[in-house]
């Protein structure tokens, strides 16, 4: 091996990739609730939609979407790499454990499922229709969109729907709520100075976005 | 005061293991944990049952060597060694489960004894400092500021009990590994090695099977020496910045 | 038997230089072809595993614990001495071998003693290259504190944990050279015999701790390192493991063991709560920078130490400070220790009974909180962790306890023995400390043994031996001695009694504390001798060793230990009953001055006391090396 692959094959090499790849999706949702924040406003879709062809046709924009890709996939393959490899570390467990660390930090490889699971259910969904799936059109000034926010809003009609989100949203919160800080720490990042505005912005950050991705399809059910 | 402990227990390496639970009536609240076990092994000789292997030696909190996972937590209920945990933290009538360190690169040698010579490894793969006895300068020829050999003897305090393998979901060394190459990263004394030593110390901890670290800091909350989690922090950028800039490709 | 100290001619501070240049040299290409044990790998054996390692000869070395780290040393609190001046106090070389010397009650060689107050500077240097963490003082610079009842402040130390520290540094030494091939090191394994051939030592016996395996190691010279024997009294500061069967088999071997009677007691441990104590917690000396001792005027039977304040500063029996005014709580450990044993013996004791105060409410009041805290925190959270009481509100108790051997096996200024090719290095020898230990001087000794000593001296035999001349373990001897020791461990298991060795060595315990500890008596010593030789007797008739050899058995391990216990408490009576003098550690109460301090007897008991072991259940026999004064003036000791 050499001092490449040894590295990112190495305790420490693995968690720098979950790191940033942990902050790069981090980065990523703040620009995906950008965009998806627009579903609330009331013009019948239009700016949503406006949104979403941009976001399949710039090319800068694909560019960034396949790193994207390539970022979920990193995170998600190292962290099977590494949950893995860390279960081996105490082939057997205690009878008896307290912990005394929080419950978010002890399951990120559950929380990661979990959200993968939902990654698919939702790119299935909204993702996979709005490339290649059947889509209704409209048209805005002469000019020819995939409506997608129709397909969203059928989908927020149907409760369960709406709940998966709302569920995967907490699910989320919990991974961003250990993820945030963790990432730093994995960085070397540790200050006393600015631990705590890591902190901080770590739990603001883990309720804040979820909450605001929650509130799209609550919102849109109840509309 | 009454107690009930159950204690793993494991003829050696390759036998299986279980548990077995013991009744002791004359407990003081002023016995040390380890002087309980004392009481409980002499009873055991004189009903003609094995008694039960344990590590200790200094008693005294300091030489790391006493190692129990009671009731959930390694060393017990108090931020403490074994050693110095005494009977009045349990109450009276209460069950006590104690188990050895589980990690697979800390295998059982016998009942709550287990082989933690990874550790010894992991230091001779770089925790030192490369110099002969003799022909060094004098001692005050280099002056370390104050603050810089505070935290260099808040790492070096490290008792190399385990407790923090014990404690980590993924039965990780980080702490252990990331207070010497802390101690030696601040000084002075450790530059010259400074990025083969994170290079060496960290390849033999994967090489020795301890996990990777998920930030829990379950180790610092258990640590009887209050070894901070920030040598950790200081650990990965020591290796990245040593991974990246050193010449050993 | 002659003995021969083989202190170099000329003025003592020169010795040393002098006779370095007169040792014959191993030729470098040569010295990896010699092997050396190094049986225990605490201060001294560490770092002589690491500096001979260094200078490429193979190093064989042993511990019992699971890492060298471990050892003993490593719960040393207090700090280390060195002889650096850099307070510009007037503290020299020379001063801190007089202070030595006057602290061990003129009963150490003055040329051993010299040099290593000379080495000491080195040492500070050799750990502070290493990485040692010691204190620093803001501009950077090494700090330093009066330790032990020194008049200058020459102590280095690394907050509360100085022995922690400088062992991790001579652990690292050797880590550097098991890495690098020239040390294997033996962990969880046991010396259990010292193989001599035609009056040389040429390996050892020992015994796998985990798998019970039992083999042969042969090497040209053994060094063994192995620490005190404290724990012959069963409650002592030393580690659980500590133990003399090392130097008592070399003994046994041939080795003469020198003033096994010289014990120290510290004045400042934990006292004893129950039954079920295992061991004593020392509490550094250096509390009595600040703490002061007393015990009520008037006898108070079972005073808890949150009722002290309620005594009124006029009920209150400072006696150190008043007996010792100049001295006051930082007298010698044996003067305070002795001196809180009377306190307790006329009734005055606190809590239990035997128990003194250790007061910090005017040190508080005068420095504040903080500092204090700053100076002995750790040691405070330890206290109150063991006792359940918060030393900053109501004062510390204390009562003395066996902390250090000074006696030990007899070496000659090479560190060898009296066995050719066996050496002596740490607590485990007897030589730079006299009658009595002075604080911070333990680490000083072991380290220079090992850094600085035996890798000079161990030359001059070696060459003179010859790489060639070695005895392989398939060598008779060796099968010898291997069925000697499966033959005792098999004795040991089938004796299947019924008490456990716990308890036989709690009693030979509380015999030797009774009569071989502070204070002594002919009456009380040849009462011990009896006790001691029933115990023995019934030990190996009564005792109760469950399991078998060949696992990991803590209770054969304790067994073995043990048996040496009672053979060399019998020995440590013998020494105390014939020195009939008061000296150091030890004081015998037939000896004292008219106001009860200790008098020694320069005119009859100026010499080295060494024994000879000639067969089992036979007197040993007593050598005398005499000792020379030819710079120092021997005076009585007096701390008023
Ligand atoms: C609580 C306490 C505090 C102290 N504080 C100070 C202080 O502040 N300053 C000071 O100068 N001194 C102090 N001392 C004294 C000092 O610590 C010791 O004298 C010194 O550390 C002894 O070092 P050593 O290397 O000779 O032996 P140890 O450190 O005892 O090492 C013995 C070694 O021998 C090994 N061993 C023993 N028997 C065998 C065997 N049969 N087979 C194989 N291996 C064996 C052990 O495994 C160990 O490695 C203190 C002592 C105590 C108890
Ligand atoms: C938007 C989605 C996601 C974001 C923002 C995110 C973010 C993060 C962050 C910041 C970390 C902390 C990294 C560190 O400790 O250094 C992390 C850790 C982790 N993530 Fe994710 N993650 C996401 C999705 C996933 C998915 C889909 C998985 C699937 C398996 C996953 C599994 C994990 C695991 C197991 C860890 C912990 C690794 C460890 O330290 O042991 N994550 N994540
Ligand atoms: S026995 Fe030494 S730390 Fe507990």
């Amino acid at each position: 091996m050499n001092w490449f692959t040894n590295f990112f094959s190495s305790s420490i090499g693995r968690k720098l990739v979950m790191a940033l790849t942990g902050l790069f999706l981090i980065l990523f949702l703040v620009v995906h609730l950008a965009g998806n924040l627009q579903l609330l406003l009331n013009d019948g879709g239009k700016a949503f939609n406006i949104y979403a062809h941009t976001m399949t046709s710039n090319i800068f924009i694909k560019i960034v979407g396949y790193v994207n890709y390539t970022m979920i996939l990193l995170h998600v393959i190292w962290a099977i790499w590494l949950t893995r490899t860390n279960k081996t570390s105490r082939p057997v467990g205690y009878a008896v454990s307290k912990n005394s660390s929080t419950w978010s930090s002890r399951n990120m490889g559950i929380l990661g499922t979990l959200i993968l699971l939902f990654l698919v259910f939702h790119l299935q969904g909204f993702w996979y229709r709005m490339h290649w799936g059947p889509i209704d059109t409209v048209s805005y000034d002469g000019e020819e969109y995939r409506n997608l926010y129709a397909v969203v809003d059928f989908a927020y009609s149907h409760l369960w729907y709406t709940a998966i989100y709302v569920i995967s949203m907490a699910i989320l919160a919990f991974h961003l709520y250990h993820g945030f800080g963790s990432a730093f720490q994995t960085l070397g990042l540790n200050h006393v100075k600015y631990n705590p505005v890591i902190k901080f912005i770590g739990v603001a950050f883990a309720i804040i976005v979820p909450a605001l991705f929650a509130l799209i399809p609550i919102v849109m059910f109840l509309n | 005061m009454k107690i009930t402990l159950k204690v793993w227990r494991q003829k050696d390496n390759n036998s299986k293991g279980a548990f077995k639970t013991y009744q002791l009536d004359h407990v003081s609240s002023d016995m040390s944990f380890l002087e309980m076990f004392d009481v409980l092994n002499n009873d055991l000789v004189q009903k003609g049952e094995e008694p039960i292997a344990f590590d200790h030696d200094c008693r005294e909190g300091i030489c790391g060597m006493c190692s129990m996972y009671i009731n959930g937590r390694p060393h017990g209920p108090l931020q403490t060694t074994t050693c110095q945990l005494h009977m009045r933290s349990f109450k009276d009538g209460e069950t006590i489960t104690v188990e050895p360190w589980r990690a697979a690169a800390f295998p059982v040698l016998k009942d709550l004894v287990v082989d933690r010579s990874a550790f010894d490894r992991i230091n001779q793969a770089g925790g030192y400092v490369s110099v002969n006895t003799g022909g060094v300068p004098d001692a005050n020829e280099i002056p370390i500021p104050k603050a810089d050999a505070d935290k260099a003897f808040d790492a070096a305090a490290c008792i190399a009990c385990g407790a923090c393998v014990a404690a980590c979901k993924n039965a990780s060394a980080m702490l252990f590994v990331s207070a010497k190459i802390s101690q030696l990263a601040l000084l002075p004394q450790g530059q010259p090695e400074r990025k083969t030593r994170a290079e060496k110390m960290v390849a033999q901890m994967d090489a020795e099977g301890f996990g990777s670290c998920t930030n829990t800091l379950a180790c610092e909350a258990e640590c009887p020496k209050g070894i901070s989690v920030t040598n950790i922090a200081r650990m990965n950028r020591e290796y990245y910045g040593a991974k990246f800039s050193s010449e050993n490709v | 038997m002659k003995l021969d100290s083989k202190i170099p001619e000329g003025p003592l501070a020169e010795k040393w230089e002098k006779h370095k240049f007169n040792l014959k040299l191993v030729n470098p290409a040569n010295k990896r072809k010699y092997d050396i044990i190094v049986v225990g790998t605490g201060l001294a054996g560490s770092s002589a595993a690491a500096s001979l390692a260094e200078l490429g000869y193979n190093v064989k070395a042993f511990c019992f614990q699971d890492s060298p780290r471990r050892a003993h040393s490593i719960a040393a609190q207090g700090g280390i001495n060195a002889a650096k001046n850099y307070r510009n106090d007037g503290d020299s070389v020379y001063r801190l071998f007089y202070d030595t010397i006057k602290g061990g009650d003129y009963r150490a060689r003055e040329g051993n003693v010299y040099r290593l107050a000379q080495v000491s500077v080195n040492i500070i240097d050799q750990c502070v290259a290493q990485g040692v963490p010691f204190a620093r003082e803001y501009g950077g610079l090494l700090d330093n504190r009066s330790f032990g009842g020194a008049q200058v402040s020459r102590t280095f130390y690394a907050r509360g944990q100085t022995g922690q520290q400088l062992l991790l540094g001579a652990y690292s030494a050797l880590n550097r050279q098991i890495a690098a091939g020239k040390v294997t090191m033996y962990n969880r394994t046991e010396m259990l015999d010292l193989v001599v051939v035609d009056g040389k030592a040429r390996g050892i016996i020992t015994r796998d701790l985990v798998t019970g395996k039992i083999e042969a190691h042969s090497g040209h010279a053994v060094l063994l390192c192995t620490g005190g024997y404290g724990n012959v009294f069963f409650l002592s500061t030393n580690a659980k493991g500590s133990n003399a069967s090392a130097i008592w088999r070399a003994h046994k071997k041939g080795a003469l063991f020198a003033n096994p009677c010289f014990t120290q007691i510290h004045p400042t441990c934990i006292p004893v709560s129950g039954d079920h104590q295992s061991k004593l917690t020392l509490m550094s000396e250096s509390l009595r920078n600040d703490g002061r001792v007393w015990v009520p005027k008037v006898a108070r039977p079972g005073l808890k130490a949150k009722d002290a304040a309620n005594i009124p500063e006029s009920e209150r029996d400072y006696f150190l400070e008043r007996k010792y005014p100049s001295f006051g709580n930082l007298v010698p450990r044996d003067v305070a220790s002795r001196n809180a044993k009377y306190a307790c013996d006329e009734g005055k004791g606190v809590g239990s009974g035997l128990a003194v105060f250790l007061d910090f409410a005017d040190a508080i009041k005068r420095d504040g909180k903080k500092i204090i805290e700053a100076k002995y925190g750790n040691l405070f959270d330890m206290y109150q962790q063991i006792t359940g009481d918060n030393p900053y509100e109501v004062p510390m108790m204390i009562y003395p306890a066996v902390h250090y051997t000074m006696g030990g096996l007899w070496v000659d200024y090479n560190l060898m023995t009296t066995i050719p090719g066996c050496y002596a290095l740490g607590e485990a020898n007897f030589s730079d400390h006299g009658a009595n230990r002075l604080g911070a001087s333990a680490l000083m000794q072991g380290l220079a043994d090992g850094y600085f000593v035996i890798p000079s001296t161990i030359g001059d035999y070696l060459a003179n031996l010859g790489w060639s001349d070695k005895v392989s373990a398939d060598h008779p001897a060796f099968k010898e001695a291997l069925a000697n020791v499966n033959a005792r461990l098999g004795q040991l298991l089938g004796i299947k009694g019924k008490k456990t060795v716990d308890q036989l060595h709690r009693e030979l315990g509380l015999t030797m504390w009774e009569y071989c500890g502070m204070s002594r008596t002919e009456e009380g010593l040849k009462k011990a001798k009896v006790k001691i030789q029933e115990l023995r007797d019934e030990f190996w008739n009564n005792v109760n060793i469950l399991g078998s050899g060949n696992e990991l058995n803590q209770e054969l391990e304790k067994a073995g230990r043990v048996a040496d216990f009672m053979e060399l408490g019998e020995l440590m009576v013998d020494d105390a009953l014939h020195r009939s003098e008061s000296c150091g550690g030890h004081f015998r109460e037939e000896s004292q001055t008219p106001d009860g301090e200790a008098l020694r007897n320069d005119d009859k008991f100026a010499y080295v006391g060494a024994w000879e072991y000639r067969a089992d259940n036979q007197p040993e026999v007593l050598h005398k090396e005499e000792l020379l004064y030819e710079n120092v003036k021997l005076t009585q000791r007096s701390y008023k």
